[in-house]
């Protein structure tokens, strides 16, 4: 299906106490930090100034540090389009929820019980008025995202689009967004996504 | 200041998540929604579980909570006068 | 352009374990809510559109071991099996499979004879496609409540861009006590069956369903057929789970659907409404549709009859669409009294035969999503 129009602009990664935008490191912590601590660091590192931000589950507090990286240098249109993925939905969360039924069930959790929430915020924060999709894979799909953005790129419901992976389990985390317009020097084709993707772990 | 109202306010930052907001920060009268503390629905709606967890106060209809909730004073005075633990 | 066509269907509900059972009870206003025990409630209990585990169970076993498979699993292969019979030389290598849900096995979260995986969502796509012998992987989406149409359009875009000629679209959930607990923590849940756009609402009713489509590129030789001819989503950016007043992402997805459709409001001859009869979302959809001009089109939701069967719902009541288009038939919305919203609308009261041609679904969700999708009679 690739026909060599689009580019991946630029990408983000978080994992492991690490924030890299494109190749390049912009934040890290002690290993020793959770993952609530590990948001806070980043939010006051990037400067965020949201309050919202704390009130968020921990896959949408990633989903928002990860697009503050990626939007920063480049304008995001309001109908740039959001494609994300991931493993296990809303699971964190789920269990937090779960787990409450047996007490007093607190809405504020309860919303949070929908991996599509993620992109609701990143709407929110950013104003995007969008197409959105969120899309459950047993691991990152490079083929399947190259596709999917393609097909919304090539059928002229987007300019742009927000695509990747965005998965929390057990309190790891995992994230790689990337943005894909016309505009950059990387080719969008799975093997470019999918060694991008990869590129933090070696 | 009331303990109540301390307590509340206290509460409220917790269960809200209001992470950037000191007890001192919040004034008995100032409105806790729109333009005030700038609470939301699901806001309320977590005030209300507070309500019943803490004071044993059932409140089962939302826009009853948005008179309840216009400040801490209000707040303060209806679980006083309707508190049950 | 490719055209999309919707071939054989399926409906698994409280109302029947077939798409004409679920349209012969509908067309007699028929409902499959019911009030259930649950001292969760002050009134001591719900309205909802619950299967009779032992009827699901009882169909099951014509096609599988019901033990290997949880509710949900048998629901949804029924559902697909129903539409594979009909259709025994579709080609399996060659179909897509898409699928719609949005807690999917939530109810294994606590204690179950199942593995521990069995309550991920990919492993439901899994159990799927093994059972029937797909060879693509299955497609999983979880976009909250427009789950399921929104799996209707992603399998249209990926038709359409020469992906796969064909897909099947299969949605469902369950009333899980995971969704009723928080839907009553947003003091959301009815005291009475639902009655969407109506002034006495006061909330929704929630059900349980599973539905599957297969679509196609290829036009079948019966010249009585439906295509899905326009399609959008679009974010309120506004807040994650109160609808925009101003209608703004319904708006946006029903001006952007129309715009590939090309057609514009006044050819749109029935609309089939999300209408989960909470306060807000009901005014949302009165706003976004007058704004639309289509105050004055028949309409209704089917949530009356069904519940707000989630992931299900828009895959669902798109199946019923089709049928309203291809029997030039609107179906009463359920339960509706007296207008309840601040802006016209043309609430479908009674059963009534009309020729129709153009038709659309809607339907919005949680995290601000909104989706349309227009239905045109060949």
């Amino acid at each position: 299906m690739s026909n060599g129009n689009y580019k991946i602009t630029d990408f983000v990664h978080i994992k492991d106490h690490r924030i890299f935008h494109g190749k390049d490191q912009v934040f890290k912590t002690e290993k020793s930090l959770g993952l609530d601590q590990f948001l806070k660091a980043s939010y006051k590192k990037l400067e965020i100034a949201y309050p919202k931000f704390h009130k968020m589950d921990g896959l949408c507090k990633l989903g928002i540090v990860a697009s503050e990286v990626l939007f920063k240098d480049h304008y995001i249109s309001s109908d740039t389009a959001l494609v994300f993925s991931n493993s296990v939905s809303s699971l964190e969360t789920d269990k937090k929820h779960q787990q409450a039924m047996g007490r007093m069930v607190s809405p504020s959790i309860f919303v949070y019980t929908l991996p599509n929430i993620v992109l609701g915020e990143i709407s929110i924060k950013h104003k995007l008025q969008s197409e959105n999709v969120f899309f459950i894979e047993n691991r990152f799909n490079a083929e399947f995202m190259r596709d999917y953005a393609e097909v919304l790129l090539e059928a002229k419901k987007t300019p742009a689009v927000v695509c990747g992976w965005i998965d929390l389990k057990n309190a790891e985390y995992d994230v790689f967004l990337c943005l894909i317009s016309k505009k950059g020097e990387i080719p969008l084709s799975k093997e470019n996504l999918k060694q991008l993707y990869l590129f933090e772990n070696e | 200041m009331s303990d109540l109202r301390r307590e509340l306010k206290q509460n409220i930052i917790e269960q809200l998540n209001l992470e950037e907001l000191e007890v001192t920060d919040i004034d008995n009268e100032v409105p806790l929604f729109g333009d005030g503390l700038g609470l939301d629905s699901i806001d309320v709606l977590e005030l209300i579980v507070m309500l019943e967890k803490d004071y044993g106060i059932k409140l089962t209809d939302p826009e009853q909570g948005k008179e309840i909730f216009a400040s801490i004073d209000k707040m303060a005075e209806y679980i006083e006068a309707n508190r049950t633990k | 352009m490719k055209k999309i066509y919707l071939l054989e269907d399926a409906i698994i509900s409280p109302l029947g374990f077939s798409t004409e059972e679920n349209l012969a009870a509908v067309k007699n206003k028929k409902s499959g809510l019911r009030f259930h025990k649950n001292n969760r409630f002050p009134s001591e209990g719900f309205f909802a559109g619950i299967i009779e585990n032992q009827l699901l169970t009882e169909a099951f076993l014509k096609i599988g071991e019901p033990k290997k498979f949880t509710k949900l699993e048998q629901m949804m292969l029924l559902a697909v099996s129903r539409v594979l019979e009909k259709n025994p030389d579709l080609n399996l290598s060659k179909t897509a499979l898409i699928i719609s849900t949005t807690k999917g096995n939530i109810d294994l979260l606590t204690k179950s004879p199942f593995p521990e995986n069995r309550v991920y969502l990919s492993e439901l796509g899994n159990v799927i496609k093994d059972f029937f012998g797909f060879q693509l992987e299955p497609i999983v989406i979880s976009n909250a409540c427009i789950s399921g149409g929104l799996a209707l359009a992603v399998a249209k875009r990926f038709i359409i861009a020469g992906k796969f000629d064909q897909a099947i679209v299969v949605g469902g959930d369950l009333v899980s006590e995971f969704v009723l607990s928080g839907f009553h923590s947003f003091q959301a849940i009815s005291t009475e069956p639902c009655r969407p756009f109506s002034k006495n609402r006061n909330g929704i009713s929630l059900g349980e369903a599973a539905a599957a489509v297969l679509l196609s590129s290829k036009k079948p030789e019966n010249p009585n057929i439906i295509s899905l001819i326009g399609e959008a989503s679009a974010n309120d950016a506004n807040h994650i789970s109160g609808p925009s007043r101003t209608g703004e992402g319904l708006y946006k997805s029903i001006q952007n659907a129309w715009r590939e459709a090309q057609i514009s409001a006044k050819e749109i001859d029935y609309l089939s409404a999300h209408g989960t009869a909470t306060a807000y979302n009901d005014e949302m959809e009165a706003v976004a549709f007058n704004r639309s001009g289509l105050g004055n089109v028949p309409m209704n939701s089917f949530k009356g009859y069904y519940g707000h069967t989630l992931g299900a719902s828009a895959l669902l009541e798109s199946i019923l669409t089709k049928y309203s288009l291809l029997n030039n038939e609107l179906y009463a919305s359920l339960n509706f009294d007296e207008i309840g919203v601040s802006k016209p609308l043309n609430v479908i009261e009674v059963f009534e035969k009309k020729e129709l041609r153009f038709a659309m679904k809607t339907a919005s969700g949680f995290g601000g999503c909104n989706l349309a999708l227009v239905f045109k009679k060949e």
